[in-house]
């Protein structure tokens, strides 16, 4: 069996598409999160308190509401968790200013008032995360260095396995990965967590697998053709494999798209990177990652041609 | 068979052993993590300030015992902070002999003189760090002992964060928080206090006037003896007759005359030995059972006591249980502070673990399914390349002592992915190579040959990226970084060597192939 045999798509050509695509969605993401004051991050990153509660049946939210709403919790979100089947409910409390003490105040305060509410609908089963002020803090800071730190050590892998500029169009192209996956989050409305990061971290080393597979055949190609231009090569490339590109992504998407349809409420976060990562990442390599290496061979031809121009006319005097 | 073929075969089947035997049966080797059999997540803060106070104390006290003995005469030693400790009055003409002192006795101690009479003692900077790290260390081994005791299987007890000072406590499967953060958190320091006046109703009148309790001793507060809710005050001898340190043994036991639960301890010889000749000199006088500064009762000493003593209180039998615990596994050198917490129901955590599962299974399904259709035969080969890869990734983290958690399960989910992608690579060069006029034969050779480094390129700065997000993982991204590291090395294995290994085994009898099922 064969799908797309023997294309011949001149991908550069249509690089300005591309990147007027991404231009747009990248502002879209950013518009959104602006007009949402910031990224949301969950509670790893910042503080406070979450009660996962499981009850016997279904647990009506309202009146939840009401039994949380006279106590010194401040304000409390509360949501439906995951398949409904499960009767599961995420309170949400931030830490109060004039709480202090023990941590866990808040989460004893609302397992307390639902144990003693709920006396026909029992509360089965319940989860908590409470997070300090001082741990957030750090985590935010480990997340940005960490990612940081990928980035370049990608930079610097691929700059002396293949060239310098490789590895500037690869580290440019996971950049825009990375933004255009953060708007999409904000979006749809989901929170940076822990599992989030490493979402990205991986979606990180998703997109520069996918670019390099493609320069290690622009790599190969020079050796044989070296009578083409390095658009040609780039555009040969990318057409030679194109469906082992649509293949592997397909595959690779099909386990995760399981990961975020069936995987549970836990899980949804990071797989929706996922699943926008590896479309933005395969995406990346030829709408990113080609035309930035073909802009800058085009940059120094020019400067070679330019600098062949000035010295031409001097040459004459110096002799 | 070829003999190289034959040793191939010998290799891989031996691989498969080795892993297959580490990870079988799987539910046995590779332990859930936390978030999918429940359990508690402890991230804790040790004061380490604490420490360093009580070394400074007790310095304070030395320093004043060899300033007597060397009769070197001073008004005041005062330590206002921390690792700091100020004398002041001293005979200006001792100025040397001062010096000399605390440079042959307190070595780890910098002295200066801000003024004539006056010196100021300060800690030096490796020292304060010895005692940080040293308190830390003490306390993951006191709370070890401690959770031991409470009978927790597999827990994880280490230090944490880059600051040094904080530690994680991980229990999985133990689901009564309030009972193991008090456990864990109680710092536990008992000591036997003599009495010299108490119990009063208030600190003013046990102070009579002054401005503070007079040298060497110090007002504790206590819980009254009567039953009645009000706190009462004790003015207490500084220097404890026994400490926890003294212990032998505690254990909960039941008092006789009110039938309440109590606790009984045991001293060790030196100790009891300290205890008797204390009681024996002072008897008919309060002795005060003091707990984390607080006096638990103030019995008054009808005769000399030799090794064994009781602390009553009003306690439930659980509490006496746990108190005779945490005095066995002695006293934390410095108080905690929780600043993390997660727990995990049970029931919870089933459900998680159902939806992952089901997933996998999902996602396995569906690119076997792909594979057989797209590739027919060989899709063959890359079945039986992943199935490998999955027994070799749970066999070495079984064999690494890693627990599967959810983002493992997502690690696993991915390496599956990648995977493919390998044969996929591999599968289409074979395919280009073939239409290019090749035979099979050479088109395998050749493409094998040619996606060999485009394969380490890509694995190689994934597992870049994948020792990052362990370097900086906390718990669960740790988890998938160490299914993802150890799924790439896997997938090297299987699909360069097991599937090239696959395609010869099946070339391998027929003199001319003239197609392939690819």
């Amino acid at each position: 069996m064969d799908i797309l045999r023997d294309t011949h798509i001149n991908w550069l050509k249509y690089r300005w598409y591309f990147f007027s695509i991404s231009l747009v969605l990248f502002l879209v993401g950013a518009v959104d999160i602006y007009r949402k004051g910031g990224l949301r991050y969950g509670i790893d990153f910042s503080e406070g308190t979450i009660v996962y509660a499981k009850f016997e049946n279904t647990p009506e939210i309202e009146s939840i509401r009401q039994a949380l709403a006279n106590s010194s919790l401040g304000e409390v979100i509360i949501q439906r968790y995951d398949q409904p089947s499960l009767n599961q409910v995420m309170i949400r409390a931030e830490r109060q200013a004039e709480q202090t003490g023990d941590l866990d105040t808040a989460a004893n305060q609302i397992l307390d008032t639902l144990r003693e509410r709920y006396q026909e609908n029992r509360l089965v089963d319940s989860s908590t995360e409470i997070v300090g002020p001082v741990v957030g803090q750090e985590l935010r800071r480990k997340a940005r260095n960490a990612t940081l730190l990928a980035l370049a050590a990608m930079l610097i892998y691929i700059g002396l396995r293949f060239e310098f500029i490789y590895g500037v169009g690869a580290t440019i192209a996971v950049l825009h990965d990375v933004l255009l996956t953060l708007g999409l989050l904000s979006l749809f409305g989901y929170e940076i967590s822990l599992n989030v990061i490493a979402a990205f971290l991986t979606l990180v080393g998703y997109s520069v697998n996918d670019t390099i597979v493609i320069f290690d055949r622009v790599r190969e190609n020079r050796r044989f053709l070296r009578r083409k231009s390095l658009d040609e090569i780039i555009n040969l490339a990318i057409n030679q494999n194109l469906r082992r590109t649509l293949l592997t992504a397909g595959a690779t998407f099909l386990t995760v798209l399981s990961l975020y349809l069936v995987g549970g409420e836990v899980l949804r976060s990071f797989s929706f990177v996922l699943v926008v990562g590896i479309i933005v990442g395969t995406y990346s390599t030829l709408a990113i990652a080609s035309p930035v290496v073909s802009w800058w061979r085009r940059v120094r031809e020019k400067r070679t041609l330019d600098r062949a121009k000035t010295e031409a006319p001097a040459a004459p005097r110096a002799s | 068979m070829k003999t190289n073929m034959k040793w191939k075969a010998l290799l891989i089947a031996l691989v498969m052993m080795v892993f297959g035997w580490s990870m079988y049966p799987p539910q046995e080797k590779i332990p859930l993590g936390l978030d999918l059999r429940g359990g508690i997540h402890l991230i804790m803060k040790v004061n380490t300030v604490d420490a360093v106070r009580a070394v400074t104390d007790e310095t304070v006290d030395a320093l004043g015992t060899l300033l007597d003995d060397e009769s070197i005469s001073f008004q005041a030693i005062e330590s206002e902070e921390p690792a700091q400790i100020r004398v002041s009055g001293l005979d200006i003409n001792q100025d040397q002999a001062f010096r000399a002192l605390i440079e042959t006795n307190f070595l780890s101690w910098d002295p200066t003189r801000p003024e004539p009479g006056v010196w100021e003692l300060r800690m030096r900077a490796a020292e304060l760090n010895r005692v940080r790290e040293e308190t830390v260390a003490q306390a993951i081994e006191t709370i070890r002992r401690r959770v031991d005791a409470l009978g927790v299987a597999e827990p994880v007890i280490a230090p944490h964060g880059d600051q040094g000072d904080q530690i994680l406590v991980q229990l999985p499967g133990f689901d009564d928080v309030a009972r193991a953060k008090e456990i864990i958190r109680s710092t536990a320091k008992l000591e036997l206090k003599l009495v010299e006046a108490g119990p009063a109703a208030s600190r003013e009148q046990l102070l009579q006037g002054r401005e503070q309790p007079p040298s060497g001793s110090e007002i504790l507060p206590g819980a009254s003896q009567t039953g009645a809710a009000d706190q009462v005050f004790y003015l207490v001898e500084h220097v404890p007759v026994i400490t926890g340190r003294d212990l032998k043994n505690a254990r909960q036991s039941i008092d006789y005359e009110t039938n309440t639960p109590n606790v009984s301890f045991t001293l060790q010889p030196e100790g009891a030995n300290r205890f008797r000749r204390a009681t024996q000199a002072n008897l008919g006088r309060q002795l005060a059972i003091v707990l984390d500064g607080q006096v638990m009762s103030s019995p008054v000493i009808q005769s000399a006591i030799y090794d064994e003593g009781q602390i009553t209180g009003r306690f439930t039998l659980e509490e006496a249980q746990d108190l005779a615990l945490v005095l066995r596994s002695g006293a934390l050198p410095a108080s905690l502070e929780y600043q993390e917490e997660r727990t995990v129901g049970p029931s919870l955590g089933a459900d998680s673990i159902r939806s992952g599962v089901t997933a996998s299974l999902v996602g396995l399904a569906a690119v076997v399914l792909f594979l057989l259709v797209y590739y027919r035969l060989s899709g063959i080969n890359a079945v039986v390349a992943m199935v490998l890869n999955l027994v070799m990734l749970l066999g070495a983290m079984a064999y690494f002592g890693a627990t599967l958690t959810l983002p493992g399960i997502a690690g696993v989910i991915l390496t599956i992915g990648m995977g493919v992608d390998s044969n996929v690579l591999i599968f289409e060069r074979i395919k280009e190579e073939m239409r290019g006029g090749k035979t099979p034969r050479t088109a395998i050779s050749a493409g094998f040959g040619k996606v060999f480094w485009t394969i380490f390129d890509t694995h190689l700065t994934s597992l870049v990226a994948a020792l990052i997000l362990f370097q900086f993982g906390t718990g669960p991204v740790q988890g998938f970084a160490v299914t993802l590291s150890i799924g790439l090395l896997a997938n090297v294995f299987t699909s360069i060597f097991v599937s090239r290994f696959l395609f010869d085994l099946i070339l391998g009898g027929r003199r001319q192939v003239e197609a392939l099922s690819i």
